[in-house]
């Protein structure tokens, strides 16, 4: 540890001599981990932009003052390709030899519980936008998230099935293979229980990349005659679920987490996943000036309007860099206590940490209609 | 029993879809002792041809499922006679582990070369509906339902299968195959071109798994990415290891093993799934150590 504490003090100096000699300006180094390629690589695409686009606009604004000397942000991408391998490994590049300020992501849980031990011990803030299993956090103090968390996300649907839908029994689907499921799942089998509903089904299967067919198990939910089928899983294989369902004649009402979020989903499952209902944090529908501002100017940029993975990633690295400036400082630690006290207001709306380094937000509930990601109602926590 | 007999006709289903990648994998092992890995890969780019030629050969023929099939069985066919060529051929009497070796390599290659963004590229692609799935209930209480997908991939495995053996029993170049599958240098020696039978053998195969590809699409309607064909191929590889490899009949009968086993598994416990499908497996394995129709051979010295 002190051994580190000093190579960082010496990156420090040497950046600092460097920007000394040169001029008033300084650039460091921030990092980006995300999906790139793979099952879920839109969630990677949309991440990257909303985080290039918050880097963009923080050195336009004139970037930080650190030690006297105007900073800037240079941005580097990586991709983890939805692997906590390959993130893994992305993370001891940007830390040792791109020398990051701090990283921003990844997308899915499972990378980033194997992303931040190693931000951690290197004293590197971690900030994922959208990974929202409860265990990312609590590996550490220097390990933060943008988004709300499994329990909260598991429990509004679980709620809004129950008291909204009014229907009494569902049955679940999901990938024990991977983290995000499987936090879903639970939380929504527990919330929707103490409520007074019944899962009468509760299946699973293994590694969402590898399956495809799941006639089995939806033959063996078919015949428990759910009223509600919840899937909080990816929206790969949400859409074939779905559409194996219809083809089985198994007709109920579905919804999923904010794993659906992607255009994708409806080009995959097409008629089969109309009327599907799913928590999310952001939509692109919310009237409030602030979330029509960032999708214009998003939309204008990318040629698309901006999903929630692309809101949170640009109000993670948002945030980041506010902390970043309010600290004065590239040091992992001081930009943590930054960050810990952080008010920042960003697109899916006002953060505020608790003990955990989780944000306290709301949610919204989006209902696929023609199609179209429709918005629904705004839940709060 | 309903479920009993549903979960039986889900695995027909993917069974069927194992069976025509496993024959490739069979057949090629037969004639010349190889497991082409790369069968898998070939598999996955007949998914992707039916991805590509689908729209064309919906607006040329106005129907897309037949000339899409055959169109991507003729692709996949070339595939196969050309990596034969270039990859196998130059090897052919130096060590079977370079074989080997080899089509790893031209796995990974044709796996990585595809996912490339100019390619196929890396991500997602919604594949064409070929027919409209409709669900189509069986009369009686038992509250059975099929689809029309489901049927069609249980129809046309079975064509091509029945074309397939055919082909093998009936034809002059199919009695050759066997002839060279049996002993090699004495049917060389009865003036039987090797090359030719070999070659045959490189598209026959891949035209199956061609064929297997696009059903694959037709079924699931999508493609997750160009390593899409490594579960399949392997499960299909397994099938024809469990009906014996080289075993025509046995390749079918495993895959269907295959296919009902894991679907069986699933509906005990899907948290296992695969877990007990396998374990049956390796069961059978111990019991018939060169599968459920392969003839023990010892290796000839």
């Amino acid at each position: 540890m002190r051994r580190l504490f000093a190579i960082i003090l010496v990156c420090a100096l040497i950046a600092g001599v460097g920007v000394g000699c040169k001029a008033k300006t300084g650039v460091v180094n921030l990092g980006g981990i995300f999906c790139m390629t793979g099952g879920s690589a839109t969630f990677g695409t949309s991440s990257k932009n909303g985080a290039t686009m918050a880097v963009e606009e923080f050195n336009t604004a004139g970037g930080a003052m650190v030690g006297g000397v105007k900073t800037t942000i240079n941005y580097i991408n990586e991709d983890d390709a939805g692997s906590p391998e390959v993130g893994a490994s992305a993370a001891q590049k940007l830390i040792n030899q791109d020398k990051v300020i701090g990283i921003i992501g990844a997308v899915m849980s499972k990378v980033s519980l194997a992303v931040a031990p190693i931000a951690q011990a290197a004293g590197v803030p971690e900030i994922s936008p959208t990974s929202t299993n409860a265990t990312v956090t609590l590996v550490g103090d220097y390990i933060f998230r943008a988004c709300f968390i499994d329990p909260f996300q598991g429990t509004v649907m679980a709620n809004y099935v129950y008291n909204t839908l009014k229907l009494k029994t569902a049955a679940v689907l999901y990938d024990n293979g991977n983290d995000y499921n499987k936090g879903l799942a639970e939380f929504f089998k527990a919330g929707f229980e103490k409520n007074g509903g019944k899962v009468v089904a509760y299946e699973a299967f293994t590694d969402e990349d590898k399956t495809v067919d799941y006639k089995a198990q939806l033959t063996k939910i078919k015949a428990t005659n759910p009223e509600f089928l919840y899937l909080p899983n990816y929206y790969g294989s949400a859409a074939l679920i779905l559409k194996q369902a219809r083809e089985m004649g198994l007709n109920v009402p579905a919804g999923g987490g904010d794993g659906w979020d992607s255009p994708d989903l409806v080009k995959i499952g097409g008629a089969a996943v109309e009327g599907g209902v799913f928590s999310n944090h952001f939509s692109k529908d919310d009237k409030s000036p602030k979330v029509q501002d960032f999708v214009a100017k998003y939309t204008t940029k990318y040629g698309e309007a901006p999903d929630a993975l692309a809101a949170l990633a640009y109000d993670a690295a948002g945030l980041f860099l506010d902390a970043f400036k309010t600290a004065g400082s590239i040091k992992g630690s001081d930009i943590r206590d930054a960050m810990k006290k952080t008010t920042f207001v960003g697109i899916s709306g006002a953060y505020k940490f608790d003990e955990n380094r989780d944000p306290i937000k709301s949610a919204v509930i989006i209902k696929i209609v023609n199609g179209q990601q429709t918005y629904v109602a705004t839940v709060n926590p | 029993m309903g479920q009993f007999l549903q979960q039986l006709i889900n695995g027909i289903q993917i069974g069927s879809i194992y069976a025509l990648i496993a024959l490739g994998y069979t057949m090629v092992y037969g004639i010349v002792r190889l497991i082409n890995f790369a069968h898998a890969d070939i598999f996955m780019f007949g998914a992707y041809m039916g991805f590509f030629l689908a729209p064309v050969m919906a607006k040329v023929f106005g129907g897309a499922f037949i000339p899409t099939i055959i169109a991507a069985m003729l692709i996949t066919g070339l595939l196969g006679f050309v990596m034969e060529k270039l990859a196998y051929r130059p090897l052919r009497y130096k060590s079977r582990l370079s074989a080997l070796i080899t089509a790893l390599g031209v796995s990974i290659f044709l796996e990585n070369f595809c996912a490339m963004p100019f390619v196929f590229g890396p991500t997602f692609r919604a594949f064409p509906d070929l027919i409209v799935a409709k669900n189509i209930p069986i009369p009686g209480n038992l509250g059975l339902s099929v689809s029309n997908v489901l049927l069609l991939d249980i129809g046309v495995s079975v064509i091509l299968m029945v074309l397939l053996f055919w082909f093998v029993n009936k034809t002059l170049i199919g009695k050759q195959m066997r002839a060279v599958a049996f002993d090699k240098p004495t049917a060389s020696l009865m003036g039987i071109n090797i090359d030719v039978v070999i070659s045959t053998a490189f598209i026959v195969g891949p035209a199956l798994a061609g064929a297997g590809g696009i059903l694959y699409g037709t079924t699931y309607g999508m493609l997750a990415s160009p390593f899409l064909g490594i579960w399949p191929g392997l499960k299909a590889f397994i099938a024809a290891v469990l009906g014996g490899i080289g075993n025509i009949p046995g390749a079918v009968l495993g895959a269907y093993i295959m296919g009902i086993s894991e679907a069986f598994a699933t509906s005990v416990n899907s948290n296992l799934g695969y877990g007990i499908a396998f374990a049956i497996l390796i069961g059978i394995l111990l019991i018939r150590p060169s599968g459920l129709l392969g003839k023990f051979m010892p290796e000839k010295v």
